[in-house]
């Protein structure tokens, strides 16, 4: 799509980030914050693909000239994605673990790993 | 109707889709119900979709769908109907420093990183990548030549994500 500069979409990617630092910070619901760290993984992405699509002939010193640079871009996209759903996998499972041992999933109650 | 010069058709819909997103993902954060949040996030996922789709990545913007929409979601939903929390006491937000704190901590980072690294970025305008470098063609040839290693690599953390949650939600093994 032609017209819109790379920094409309960094700034995006940013804006998201950052909500999502906050929401892992202030909240309370464990799920809550699952689905925050999930916002600030998908603003990555976000960055990644602005960055493969506006700036793919950027060559990397002693590398052969990275005329795919716009798919490495692409590429680490499906890895996070990867990444993300067995961390969403792993991750609720744990919460439901601790809700079986707990009845209760504040996370400011936890501190089974303070010994 | 008179535009002004730099609103672009372009720009208005990248602002449109733009704007649901943020909204979205504010809401994610701002709502006490946990369900409300999962299908704000819903609604942001789709709309990013959509700006993967504007930036030429076709494949990406389908498997975002694919699979934050349908399938990370449907498990984040799942979970919690299945723990049933529903208005939990304990866990409406009260007003706490930690509160101002994060919200000034964010806004902290997205100065310090704008600052720094959105600056010199301000002019790029045209993007450089190839003609259909999002199609499934591409994408799918890059992913099984030269990135075959990474590529098995995760299909092996997969399955140790599968057995680990499996081990972790069992009551008997």
């Amino acid at each position: 799509m032609q017209g819109v500069p790379l920094i409309a979409y960094l700034t995006l990617g940013l804006f998201l980030f950052s909500v999502g630092v906050v929401g892992v910070v202030i909240r309370r619901n464990p799920i809550v914050i699952f689905m925050c760290i999930e916002l600030m993984l998908n603003a990555v992405n976000l960055t990644f693909l602005a960055f493969a699509k506006f700036l793919p002939t950027m060559t990397i010193p002693g590398k052969a000239p990275l005329a795919d640079a716009a798919m490495s871009g692409q590429m680490m996209v499906i890895f996070v994605m990867a990444v993300a759903a067995a961390e969403v996998a792993v991750g609720l499972g744990i919460i439901m673990a601790i809700f079986r041992l707990r009845q209760d999933i504040d996370i400011d109650e936890m501190n089974l790993l303070r010994g | 109707m008179n535009l002004p010069e730099w609103l672009t058709p372009n720009l208005a819909i990248f602002a449109t889709i733009g704007g649901v997103a943020a909204l979205a993902a504010l809401g994610v954060v701002v709502l006490n119900n946990a369900v409300r949040s999962a299908l704000c996030l819903v609604v942001c996922f789709f709309m990013l979709a959509f700006l993967y789709f504007t930036l030429n990545a076709e494949m990406l913007g389908i498997l975002q769908i694919v699979v934050y929409t349908g399938a990370i979601m449907v498990l984040f939903l799942f979970v919690i109907m299945l723990l049933n929390l529903g208005p939990m006491k304990s866990l409406i937000q009260q007003r706490d420093p930690k509160m101002i704190v994060g919200g000034a901590m964010g806004l902290a980072l997205a100065g310090m990183i704008g600052a720094q690294v959105l600056a010199p970025l301000v002019g790029v305008q045209e993007p450089r990548a190839p003609e259909g470098f999002g199609s499934p063609q591409a994408v799918g040839y890059s992913l099984f030549s030269g990135y075959l290693y990474p590529f098995e690599i995760a299909s092996i953390l997969l399955m140790v994500g599968i057995v680990g949650s499996i081990l972790l939600a069992k009551r008997r093994i």
